[in-house]
Parts: C-alpha cells; structure tokens; sequence
C-alpha cells in the first residue's frame, strides 16, 4: 500500500462518510418502488411454445381496471388472465381494443379502487434522466411475487426508424433508449417511471438490431401513447361490436367484391392470411398481396378470419374500407372499394396511404 | 467500474444543473455528492480484497470466490469448483497466488467451499442478514467475469436489487436456486461463486446465475445470487467436508383456488406424518414464514439442508399445530454421488417438478434456458488464464500442502476436513468432560418426575457399565442388556428407547470418537427451543443412528438422539444445568423426549464413575 498520508486522510473521512450515506441513497429507491408495484400486473396468454412466451406485463391506468400494455401474440386468445400485484388473479381479462403502429393494448378487467398510473401526468424524460423498470422479466415473479425492478438512465430520445430496417418494428414514433438491460422476454408492457414515481413510458418489445444483432433496450414515452390508450378506454376508438348493431344491412361489403381471398378457415380462430388477390380488382390495385396478414378492418382487430367477415357486414357496399396488414415485419395500410353495382369495370381503387 | 461511475457522476450533473448540455465543462459538485462517491470507492477497494479469482491448475475456466474466514475459508459455486476435482490455483487482489483446496460441496444448492492457504489473516467479508434485504437496494458484484483477472485484480459491477424470494427451477435436476436474490448488477460468465455485496460491502450472496436466452452468454440485466443466510444453514455441512444434501419435507403441496397452501400428498414414514400432517391439510407457516404460495414453500424448504428442524403451522379441520419438524434428505447418496459427477441418473425418489398454470404459481413450463454462467465448457470461447498452459497435456503437479490436506472418501468432497472437525468437537467436549475415556461404571442418582411433572417425584438411579444399563426407580427396573443389536431397544416403554440412547451417550464418552466405531462430525444444526446451531456428531452403532449435539462454544453436551426403530421417533435426551464437580461440567437436568411427550424429567445429585483399570 502507496498512500500518503493525504489520502489516507481523505479515505478514512469517506469511510466515515460510508457509515451513514449509502444508506440514505438506498432509501431513496424504496417509496418509488413501493408507489409503483402495485400498479404492475403480470399478463399471461396465448404462446408457450419455443421462444414464445406466454406471458408479458402492464400496468394499470384507471381505478376501474384498466391495463395498458403491448400489443403482441399474447393477447391473441380468448383467456388473458391478469394477476395483480397483490396476487388476485382475473381469468379471462377483456382486451378492449389495440393500436399495432404504437404497439400498444388495453385490457379491462373487473376491479375498482385500484392504484394506478395517470397518463395525463405529462412526465417526461431527457437524455441522462435515471429511471427504473418495472416488468414481469421471464415471468419469474408469480402469484403475490413482485415484478423486477431494473435502474438505468435513458441514453438518447429518438426515433427507432423502424421501417428502415435496422430494428423491425411497427413502431415508428420517438423512444427512451435505456442504458439498462430493460428489455427482455415477457418485459413488454411494462412501466418505465422516474426517480419521482412518475409514468415515463410503457417497456416495449424485443428488438435486435439486424445487423449488428445488438438488443435495444427502449420504451415508448407516455405522451405518444396517451391518446389512444384513453381513446381505448373510453370506448372512443372502436365502434360498437357487431351484435350491438340494431340491424343488419341490406347490402353489405365482402371479401369477393374486394378480390380477396382468405386462407380456408380450418381452425377454431384461423389467422386472417390472404391466400390470393383477384386480378384486377380494388385488393389488387390497392397491392394487397398473398400471405398478407389482415391486422385490423375500419381500425377494429380481426384475430380470425371470421372476424373479418363479421367487420365487413358493418360497411355499406359503397364505402371504403380500410385495412391494416401486415407484410412481414412491416405495415400497410390500404384502402379498398367495392365496385359500384351498376357498372362491371372495377372501380379505381385508392393507392395506399 | 470506472465508466459506470462516470456516467452516474455525469447524470448526477445533469441533475443539478438542468441546463447542462455541455459534458466537458466544469461543474461545482456538491460535496455531499462527492462524499457518497468517495464512500462507494472506499467500500468497493475494501470489498474487493475479500474476493477471490479461481482457476483450475490445468488452465481452462475458472470463476470467483469470497473469503470468509481470516485462515482462508472461502465461498464459490459447486459448478465452478467441479472439474477441478480437488486442488484450485486463487488469486486476491494483493496480486499473489495461493494454493487452494475444496472442503466441501452443495450440489444442489450450488455451493462450494475451499481453503485457501498460505496465511492466517486473510481479509475476511462480514457476512450480513441477508432477510433484511429489500427490491431497490444498492448492491455490487465482484468477481472474474469473462476470467479477466489476470492480474487477480477483480471487477466490480454495481446495480440494485431487482427482487428478493426468487425461485429457479433446478438447472437439469442440480443447481436449484431457492429464495435467491435478483439484481441487475451485471454478472457475467467467470462472476461465479463471487459475491454480491450490500451498500456498506457486506457480504448478502453469492452470485451464479443469471436468465441467459437468445442474447448470447452474457448478462441481460437479470442475475441471481444465493442468498446467504441459506448458506449460513449449510455452513457447517461444507465445513464437515461432506457432499451435503438438500432437504424434503416428505410430502407435496399444491395450491388451492384461494391461494392457500394444501397438502397434497405426505409419506407416512416422513416426521411429517408422525406431527400430524395429512392430506388436505393447509401449511400456514414454514421456517418462520408465512406461506401464500407453492413457491414461497419451495423457497422456505431450499433454503434448510438434510436434517434440519424446523418450525411449521398448519390447519387441520380448523384447528391450527404449530410443531418443528425433521426435514429429510431430497437423494439418497447414490443419487447425489451421480448427480455430482454429472452422470445420468435415475429420477425415483424426486417429487416430479409440479406443472405451473399461468398466472398461478408461474409460466407454463420452467424456463429451461436458464443456464447458470458456466464458465469451463467446451464449445465456448476459451480465456487463457494466468496458469494457462493450454497445450500442455502434462498433468499439473499437486502441490504438498494440498496433498496433506486432502483425503478422498465416499460421500466426501474432501474426508481431511471432516477427521479435523470431529477432532475439534472432541476436544472442546473432553475439556469439560475430561478423563471419562476408559471409566467402567457410572452410577448416577437423582430424582425423576414422570412427564416432566413436578408433583410425583421418586427417587431415580442409572447405572451403566459396558455390558448393561439399568434405570432403577422405587416401582421397578428397566434393564438393557448391551453388546448385541440396539435396533428395536425402545424400553422403558414410551421412552423411544431411553436406555438405548444412554448406552450411545456413555459409550462416546467412555470409547472417544475412534473407537466408538462409525461416527463423523455431520454439520451445525438447530435443536428445538434452543438458540443458535450446535456441532452434530453422527455415529452409527448397534444398527441405531445417533446424533450428539455440542455446544458450539462451550463444548457442552446439551443432546443425544437415537433412532432405534426407523418407522418411530427418535428418543432425545436434552442435558441442561450444567454444574462443574471434579473438573467435569455434568448437567444437573436430563430431560426424556418421544416425539410430541416429554416421557421424564431425571434430576442427578449424585454421579460415580468408576476410575480407569479399577
């Protein structure tokens, strides 16, 4: 040991100092922790297979039970089940409505009174800000377990330029970069929250970079994802469900006058495939192509290929539809139209948006 | 380190001065911020010293350790010490190299113990309550990762605890990770068996897991580290120099729909059974803790090694027990031998890992993609390590202190390390039970109180010489004739075989620990109503197991248990009131338990013993 008796100085005041401090930065962590686990809920649904786990996380925003969280094949079942902080277990939650350019979803389950996250609280984040994440990671907490923690500092806002290329993304709008290892299986839908408690942002999914295969660790900011998560919830966004309609039209839109064809419909809830495109017709003008996946008609999911022929009897032969597909890792959004009845030329079809 | 440091220094700045864009211009820290800073720095150097960077003579792989005793106990992993088979090469932070041997191992629970030699004043980490953690501390890691430690200088990683009472699923059948702590400080390959430190660079775990997926073998921000009051429990079984087994409670909990904890299945040869446990029974409390879930139970029972005995609640038909209950052993030794040499075996025996449903007691299946950072398999970018003679194929010499200090034996890591134990013990027992070796008949006279009641007191004599015991009492005598089997000896009757455990007792005393035939010193464990953990000599005589509890610190005898029938209780004496007469401290109480009962309460006055050669 090489020390002058100037350092040893300095070290035996710090080592006086350790006494007390470390201490106090620790306790710094635990009222945020503490104000934010009870907003966290662990999702489980669809997957379970190789790579595909059955779980993510979320948390809620509405004292009524509502659960935002990222849109992805978890959800793609009839029985979500959401287990709250405290160990209550909801079986089949109701996914109210998603968003796939945000990634995002929102599930209701049937609870009041409960802690939540206020998306109105405009929190935002700057480069340097330090953060902690929230998240249900390779769903290793369980029942009354909590979910991880993780601390970091957002590194950059930007935008992910999904589409790109580099990181295939639907998602196109800014991010929190994280320095911290945020993102991992079953962590999307998580929180992201400052050093004050408050929402920052919603964990997203896992991206790897296709080129250098480097992980990014990001979350969507609070404010981007606001107003359709609030849409959502207030039942702004989606129209009413197909048995709600006080009566069937007369003369309704379907897959033939569109040209397209779906994958036969063999399962219980098929994936709305498109199996091929009538030449000449609205889909193919519009270039709707096979193997396209049909996200969403008129802005409502269509999980199944029943569900896009239930959409398709809401609109009048004469108006547009349009559908979100999903080519790949990229989406598309087109526009289509039924021939006029009274004319055998197709009509032009608009290109896509 | 250092650029972590720099970050969060730089973030603090941003911090206090919203304004900042500019990194290279000069800030007026505040002072109380430097301080923290200063003390980090000041426990990280101090801690770093107590950690170890481990690598096997012959060159490949390696990983980490921490020191925990000043003559050079230290703590890693199981899977770090396996394949080095007895001898390490160590490195410490001064620089220097030492020899090192393993003593004893948990393959379950992935713990290891060795020995570093060389000096007596290793710098030694304080080992904290680790229960006392909480999700949000600031901890560190030290350790080796990626064998960077060429110079045995370790790296410190720093993060927060991400969660405490984690449960991971055994790795394969071995390496099950009970109650473990997560944090996102980074642990990477090579930080095995290193520890995890609290704030003040106390010593909370030991570092050997993390959840490694598709990214590749490096840390996801997810690490787990045995917790180390868990290790505390097997302390004494590393130290005996025993493959030390994990423990069941011979029954399977499931959970029901109201999150309650029930009984599903229990063997009617486990203690369990004989305190009252059966099928559809809730468990309330286990070890200490309430239980909500099947994993809090599985926490609670991966935590305790073979032969503890712990607390338990549990309701039945409404009515809530509370008793401490013997927990056994998960494998018999066949299976743990095979499963520590990594050879395929067989699966009877092992509860079958219960399916989780989603959203109840976990995901669908158990992740088996986790794989502890192991840190010397083939396939996997070789590091050179500072002993590294990669192409060498000649067998690396074992050095003379490793040599003397290591003795191979079944069921043992390492069987010196036990001969020294079981010496210990003796010792600090025959110091306040000296000269008894060689005695012929002990007559000891007292009172008893049957049950324990103080209202019919008679009086009471034992005599016990090599060829019988006697227990004389003014309604009669029980007698047991020795020198035959004592299997089945349960007289007098209601006792579990008090005069069977007598002969044990004054045989050990009488013979000493060689002669008395098979007996080794077990481990530490915690007996009923008492504080603390006592020495446990095991010994197998007469076709009876036996265990005598000593005083860690005294040397005092305080109990004898022996299981003369394996379907019954064991009988336990309990010694207490200990006065000194002649030079020898002798317990002025001996109390008589059968399971649940107290079967008498004997008072000695009076002891003789009969001198050597007389």
């Amino acid at each position: 040991m090489r020390q002058s008796i100037r350092t040893a100085g300095i070290v035996a005041a710090a080592m006086f100092v350790a006494l007390q401090l470390p201490t106090l930065r620790a306790a710094e962590l635990q009222p945020i922790i503490r104000s934010a686990q009870p907003k966290i809920v662990k999702i489980y649904g669809a997957g379970g297979y190789r790579g595909l786990e059955a779980y993510q996380s979320g948390f809620l925003f509405s004292a009524e039970g509502h659960v935002l969280t990222a849109w992805s094949y978890v959800l793609d079942t009839d029985y979500i089940t959401v287990t709250l902080n405290d160990g209550r277990k909801f079986e089949e939650a109701k996914l109210l409505g998603a968003d796939p350019r945000l990634d995002l979803a929102v599930l209701k389950i049937e609870a009041a009174d409960l802690p939540h996250f206020d998306l109105a609280e405009k929190a935002v984040a700057q480069p340097g800000t330090r953060v902690l994440a929230f998240s249900n990671l390779y769903g290793v907490a369980v029942g009354d377990e909590e979910a991880s923690v993780l601390h970091g500092i957002v590194s950059v806002v930007t935008k992910l330029n999904a589409r790109r290329g580099a990181f295939a993304t639907p998602y196109e709008g800014p991010a929190y970069v994280l320095d911290a290892m945020t993102n991992n299986p079953g962590s999307a839908g998580g929180a992201l929250v400052d050093y004050h408690g408050r929402l920052l942002g919603m964990l997203g999914k896992e991206l790897r970079h296709t080129q250098s295969n480097i992980w990014l660790n990001f979350a969507i900011p609070t404010a981007e994802l606001r107003q359709t998560a609030e849409a959502i919830r207030d039942g702004k966004y989606v129209r009413k469900a197909p048995d709600e309609q006080a009566a069937k039209l007369s003369d309704p839109q379907n897959l033939d006058l569109l040209g397209i064809t779906l994958v036969p419909d063999v399962l219980q809830r098929t994936p709305p495939y498109v199996d091929a495109v009538a030449p000449g017709s609205s889909a193919a003008l519009a270039g709707v192509r096979p193997d396209d996946l049909v996200l969403f008609v008129n802005n409502r999911i269509t999980q199944s290929c029943e569900m896009v022929r239930k959409e398709l009897e809401l609109v009048h032969r004469v108006d547009p539809v349009k559908a979100t597909l999903l080519r790949g890792q990229e989406l598309l959004e087109v526009t289509l139209q039924a021939p006029p009845r009274t004319t055998t030329q197709p009509a032009g079809a608009k290109l896509p948006q | 380190m250092t650029m972590r440091t720099a970050l969060l220094l730089f973030a603090v700045m941003g911090f206090l001065s919203a304004t900042s864009t500019a990194p290279c211009r000069a800030v007026d820290v505040d002072p109380e911020v430097l301080a923290v800073e200063a003390a980090r720095v000041t426990v990280m150097a101090e801690a770093r010293s107590k950690t170890v960077a481990i690598f096997p003579p012959e060159g490949n792989g390696g990983g980490s350790g921490v020191l925990i005793t000043a003559d050079g106990y230290a703590l890693s992993n199981f899977h770090v010490v396996k394949g080095s088979e007895k001898h390490m090469k160590c490195g410490l932070s001064d620089g220097r190299s030492y020899d090192a041997v393993v003593v004893g191992i948990d393959p379950v629970g992935d713990v290891a113990l060795i020995k570093l030699f060389g000096r007596t004043d290793f710098p030694v980490a304080e080992m904290a309550d680790s229960d006392l953690v909480r999700v949000g501390d600031w901890v560190f890691a030290s350790g080796n990762p990626f064998l960077l430690a060429h110079d045995f200088k370790p790296t410190v990683s720093y993060g927060i605890v991400s969660g405490i009472h984690r449960y991971q699923y055994p790795a394969g059948t071995l390496l099950e990770y009970a109650d473990c702590i997560q944090t996102d400080a980074a642990i990477n390959p090579g930080n095995s068996g290193g520890p995890l430190f609290n704030a003040e660079g106390k010593l909370i775990g030991i570092n050997g897991r993390g959840s490694f997926e598709k990214r590749g073998r490096v840390n996801v921000g997810v690490g787990y580290a045995i917790s180390i009051n868990q290790i505390k429990h097997f302390l004494g079984g590393l130290k005996s120099g025993r493959i030390v087994d994990h423990a069941t409670l011979g029954a399977r909990v499931a959970s029901d729909e109201d999150g309650r904890v029930i009984v599903a299945d229990v063997l009617d040869d486990s203690d369990a059974w004989r305190r009252g446990l059966r099928i559809g029974d809730e468990i309330v409390q286990f070890g200490g803790r309430q239980v909500r879930t099947v994993n809090a139970f599985k926490n609670v029972l991966g935590i305790f090694p073979q032969g503890f005995r712990v607390p338990m609640s549990f309701r039945t038909k409404g009515v809530t027990h509370h008793t401490a209950v013997r927990l056994q052993g998960v494998h018999n030794l066949e299976e743990l031998l095979a499963k520590t040499q990594g050879k395929a075996e067989p699966e009877k025996g092992l509860p079958p890992a219960p399916k989780r449903k989603p959203g109840e007691d976990g995901p669908e299946a158990p992740p088996k993609d986790d794989k502890m950072p192991e840190d010397k398999d083939s396939g996997k970018p070789k590091f050179r390590t500072p002993f590294g003679a990669d192409d060498s194929k000649a067998e690396p010499e074992t050095p003379e202190i490793v040599k003397k200090s290591f003795e191979e034996k079944r069921g043992y890591a390492n069987f010196h390390f036990n001969q020294l134990e079981r010496e210990r013990v003796w010792r600090a027992l025959s110091t306040r039970l000296p000269a008894l070796t060689g005695t012929g008949t002990w007559t000891i006279e007292g009172e008893q109180a049957s049950g324990g009641s103080a209202a019919a007191k008679t009086a009471a004599t034992l005599v016990l010489d090599d060829g019988r015991v006697e227990y004389r009492l003014p309604t009669g005598t029980a007698s047991l004739p020795l020198g035959g089997s004592l299997t089945g000896a349960t007289d007098p009757q209601g006792s579990g075989g008090m005069l069977a455990a007598l002969s044990l007792w004054r045989r050990l005393l009488t013979q000493g620990p060689e002669k008395f035939g098979d007996l080794h010193y077990e481990g530490a464990f915690p007996l009923p109503g008492l504080p603390g953990e006592f020495d446990v000599l095991l010994g197998r005589q007469g076709g009876v197991v036996c265990r005598f509890f000593i005083h860690p610190q005294y040397g005092d005898l305080v109990s004898v248990e022996a299981t003369v029938d394996d379907a019954l209780d064991p009988c336990e004496l309990y010694f207490s009131d200990f006065r000194e007469a002649g030079g020898r401290w002798l317990p002025r109480r001996i109390e008589v338990r059968h399971g649940d009962d107290v079967y008498t309460v004997i008072a000695p006055n009076t002891w003789k013993f009969q001198e050597a050669g007389k």
